[in-house]
């Protein structure tokens, strides 16, 4: 079926996928159609980290996809980067994760205040020194 | 969390955003200081809500896909930075809000052939309060405007940085991130009382 739709592609650019991308599922497909993650406010840098190896009871290929990602703590907006699912999707699927005692999570200072003044010094001096 | 192995712990993130219109050199940017190639992170928005129930002859596009890059920059072993890209297209402003949100400050890239293109980015930051200074890419070494006419052509209050850069090259971009930095400690100083 998704070669079917290939076929249909408009030739108004390059397409991103062709037949070897493999079959083209929607995106929360793999969330089972939720869309909300349970707690929203998973920011782009807040720093996951699995707590536990692979687990058998681990939910789906794309949970197991993350939590082998999180063995060292990564930013969430690179877990979706690298799983390559949308962030929307990521989001849903670490707060499974989380809810369910595999991943913690580190979160960046809290909104809108500014570094202290040694935070920003440490940050200019180490771009000088790049 | 005491779950986890201290070795473990994540080192403190701090995020600068990088905004300008399309084809402005924000991903190019990202690229030249980033010590990873710039991933992209991508938001599949859906027209969920506005379409109904009925799913017969539905052939028209109802997700958009947005894209973020970004990069990364290690200062130390506990303070890494993140570049973000922000969506040039303005009709995704809500992304804005939750790139926004927390980050240390912003470079508004400003093409001077298309210098309306970062009118919105200016604007946005303005508003939200988020410092930022605004970066002239010149893409061919020939610039034909001075810090001063930009200045001027975009209404910039006094206080916000303004520099001519070269979005593809390591030094440059470098510079207008201390530029940037050094803009936003002069106002966290200003904030803290004399003495404290």
């Amino acid at each position: 079926m998704a070669a079917d739709r290939a076929e249909q592609l408009p030739d108004d650019g390059p397409a991103w996928w062709d037949h070897e991308a493999g079959p083209v599922v929607r995106p929360y497909m793999v969330t089972g159609g939720r869309v909300e993650p349970q707690t929203a406010d998973l920011d782009l840098i807040t720093h996951v980290v699995a707590v536990s190896s692979l687990a058998e009871e681990t939910p789906s290929p794309e949970h197991q996809a993350i939590l082998a990602l999180t063995q060292e703590p990564r930013p969430v907006a690179e877990v979706a980067a690298r799983v390559d699912l949308p962030l929307g999707v990521v989001r849903v699927l670490l707060c499974d994760l989380l809810s369910a005692g595999m991943v913690a999570r580190y979160d960046p200072p809290p909104t809108d205040d500014l570094p202290d003044i040694d935070t920003l010094q440490a940050v200019i001096h180490g771009l000088r020194a790049l | 969390m005491d779950s986890v192995r201290s070795d473990a712990a994540p080192p403190q993130a701090l995020k600068i955003l990088i905004a300008g219109g399309f084809g402005a050199g924000k991903t190019t940017m990202v690229g030249a200081v980033s010590e990873i190639s710039p991933l992209r992170t991508e938001e599949v928005l859906t027209t969920a809500g506005m379409e109904t129930d009925d799913t017969t002859g539905v052939s028209e596009k109802l997700t958009t896909t947005v894209a973020m890059d970004f990069g990364r920059i290690t200062i130390s072993p506990s303070l890494v930075l993140y570049l973000f890209g922000t969506p040039g297209q303005n009709r995704f402003w809500f992304l804005w809000d939750e790139l926004a949100t927390g980050a240390l400050g912003a470079v508004v890239i400003a093409d001077t052939r298309r210098l309306a293109d970062s009118f919105a980015a200016i604007d946005y930051f303005e508003q939200r309060g988020t410092p930022f200074v605004v970066a002239v890419n010149c893409f061919d070494s020939e610039q034909q405007y001075t810090e001063v006419q930009v200045r001027e052509a975009l209404d910039l209050d006094g206080h916000v940085p303004v520099l001519l850069c070269d979005a593809r090259d390591r030094t440059s971009v470098k510079n207008v991130l201390i530029t940037l930095v050094e803009h936003v400690l002069v106002r966290v100083r200003a904030a803290v009382p004399a003495g404290s």
